[in-house]
């Protein structure tokens, strides 16, 4: 204990401190923090269109109407939740196989989160939302294999229609308002695919006349690439372009030399 | 060193000169009397005070002993470098964690080598602060002027030198000689003046959708052009784009063959820089300008992707808003207004481009942009 009261005014002891006060306040919060609440209630595996009915009743027709209709908030001309008719299988599966609906709380963008249904009831409520409106259906495990696509051609593609939004490795970005295009770093082959079919939220829709089913398979296998591509140069800091790189160098580079600066320029007694 | 253990004759405070003594930090608070001394007085250096190693055998030693280790692991550095360099293969990858799968040269070798010239970097620096003196020394600064003898001498060696070259009594070499060293840097001037290409001209303000290649003296001549999807290269069917689509067109003609790489523009950056177009579909009831859906063709429309601000491409498009996001600076365009500014630096609209479909179903322009597309520049006008 006589080392440690000893070294109490050491210039570092401030940040020595900070950073144990930070560690322990985080690993404590860790421990007891209390487990998100789940309310929705597990039902029975369905898999025909009656079922899938029963349960958007349960579960989605407080915001999208007890036949699918939408409905809208009474303020101005927000809607609770839009209509669904035509919007296809795949959109169910890419929306609710992604945890982003049910929707949390209102807001902006819907947010990836847990998945609230197994397997046989997102493909029973993909039959009821199909059954409504013909719209696109859910790609088979064929047309969303990435060892079949043309990685090359499939990043001219991306780099084309997606990389504005999402970078050109994938990571992401920002939009308007608090709107971002997600990273595509290890989404399921099977999601990109409904995504682009559907244009969920924000994004446009590609439908197979724009991106022709192959050609969606490529882009797949491209971000497939990208996804076990291993950095030969080091820390990729997110695949996020200069600005993190630059920020690291000053940040760290700069950093280090100005300490180095204040060690030579300290008196050593 | 003993010379700062005694004070020196300028750190002496001055006194009876009414303005009172030096005031201590221990002395809490005393009253001024006002005023300023006549001159202040150099306080000198500061005290010296000696360090460890200056006092004890052991910790100079200790000292002594850390160089040599700080030393030792720069020799180990350029060792293990060497060896690395022969050993690792390029192409091997090594997991580091916080980092993942990488390269084993870049990884070894960077590691030995910042071993290397940081152990002797370090190495040197805490023998200097353990080991050398640190007194502080004064060295006065000699005067910088030459004596008078050296300054005369050399200008009797220059002007003798040109007497002798006889550039005084030849004024037609003086002459020929200056004239010669001042038009020698046109070459230069006129060298670099040329490589900077040609004059725009006109080319600012076409764009391959007048009719063909606009670069520097080109003047195209007008002819409907069909919307090519890019980087397919191939005509776009209007009942093929679905309500909250997203197209990157390009014109017809502009792209060479996606498969064997033949025809299209010879300026193919320059062409692109300045005809790019994004194709969106909205429910004709969202849009709220006439002339927007006038221009376009049931709800399809063709807008230049080229920012009025500084021409970064603006391809950020939100099917639910309508908002079109340009990702260098934000600037925002509502495609339901005819794409005006609602958000960030751009001042203009972007320039929409009037479209219709052909006799079997193609889109098509119908005319050019009626503007320059892209930033402003000084010649662009209103």
């Amino acid at each position: 204990m006589n080392a440690l009261a000893a070294r109490r005014r050491h210039p570092a002891a401030i940040a020595v401190l900070l950073m144990i006060g930070l560690f322990l306040t985080g690993a404590v919060y860790a421990a007891v923090a209390p487990e998100p609440a789940d309310a929705t209630t597990k039902a029975l595996p369905a898999q025909s269109v009656e079922e899938g009915k029963a349960l958007f009743r349960a579960n989605c027709a407080t915001c999208h109407g007890l036949n699918a209709e939408g409905r809208a908030t009474g303020q101005g001309d927000k809607v609770a939740g839009p209509p669904l008719a035509g919007v296809g299988a795949a959109a169910v599966d890419f929306q609710v196989g992604t945890g982003r609906m049910p929707m949390a709380q209102p807001g902006v963008q819907a947010q990836k989160g847990t998945v609230k249904f197994d397997e046989d009831q997102i493909a029973a409520l993909g039959a009821y939302v199909a059954s409504l409106s013909p719209g696109p259906a859910v790609p088979s495990d064929e047309a969303v294999d990435a060892s079949k696509g043309d990685p090359a051609l499939g990043g001219e593609l991306f780099r084309v229609n997606c990389a504005m939004c999402h970078n050109f490795a994938g990571s992401g970005g920002a939009l308007t308002r608090g709107k971002y295009a997600p990273a595509l770093k290890d989404v399921s082959a099977k999601h990109i695919y409904e995504a682009m079919a559907t244009g969920p939220q924000s994004m446009p829709v590609f439908n197979d006349a724009n991106v022709t089913p192959e050609n969606k398979r490529d882009i797949i296998a491209f971000l497939d690439t990208v996804d076990r591509q291993e950095s030969p140069g080091g820390l990729t800091l997110g695949s996020l372009g200069p600005v993190t790189e630059g920020l690291f160098a000053w940040v760290f580079g700069l950093g280090i030399l100005v300490g180095c600066a204040v060690w030579l320029g300290s008196k050593a007694a | 060193m003993n010379e700062q253990d005694t004070p020196t004759t300028g750190s002496e405070v001055a006194t009876g000169d009414g303005h009172g003594q030096a005031v201590r930090l221990d002395e809490g608070h005393v009253v001024g009397q006002g005023g300023i001394p006549e001159r202040f007085t150099n306080p000198g250096l500061p005290h010296h005070v000696p360090r460890m190693a200056d006092l004890d055998e052991a910790a100079a030693q200790r000292a002594e002993k850390q160089v040599a280790t700080l030393f030792g692991i720069s020799i180990l550095g350029t060792l293990l470098f060497l060896v690395l360099y022969f050993l690792v293969d390029v192409n091997e990858t090594v997991y580091v964690p916080g980092i993942g799968a990488t390269s084993a040269a870049n990884v070894g070798l960077g590691v030995t080598l910042a071993m290397s010239l940081l152990g002797i970097g370090f190495g040197a620096v805490h023998w200097a602060k353990t080991l050398m003196p640190d007194t502080e020394v004064v060295e006065e600064r000699h005067p910088m002027r030459a004596t008078d003898a050296d300054r005369s001498r050399v200008v009797q060696v220059l002007s003798e030198g040109g007497a002798s070259s006889q550039i005084t009594r030849r004024p037609l070499i003086k002459y020929t000689l200056g004239g010669a060293l001042a038009l020698f840097p046109l070459g230069l001037v006129f060298q670099v003046g040329g490589s900077l290409g040609k004059l725009p001209q006109k080319s600012l303000s076409l764009t391959w959708w007048n009719g063909g290649p606009s670069g520097p003296g080109e003047i195209p001549e007008f002819k409907p052009l069909r919307l090519m999807k890019d980087p397919e290269n191939q005509p776009i069917k209007a009942s093929d784009i679905t309500i909250g689509s997203v197209v990157h067109v390009m014109p017809e003609g502009l792209l060479p063959d996606p498969k064997t790489q033949e025809g299209g523009a010879e300026h193919l950056l320059e062409e692109k820089a300045k005809a790019a177009v994004l194709l969106m579909r909205l429910d004709p009831s969202q849009i709220k300008s006439q002339k927007e859906l006038d221009w376009g063709y049931q709800g399809i429309v063709a807008y230049s992707k080229i920012c009025t601000h500084v021409g970064c491409p603006v391809g950020l498009y939100e099917q639910q808003t309508h908002h079109l996001l340009c990702p260098c600076h934000q600037s925002t365009f509502d495609v339901t207004q005819d794409c005006k500014v609602i958000f960030g630096p751009a001042k203009r609209p972007l320039p929409q481009l009037k479209i219709t479909v052909d006799d079997e179903g193609y889109l098509v322009s119908t005319q050019p942009f009626r503007e320059a597309v892209g930033p402003s520049f000084w010649e662009r006008g209103q």
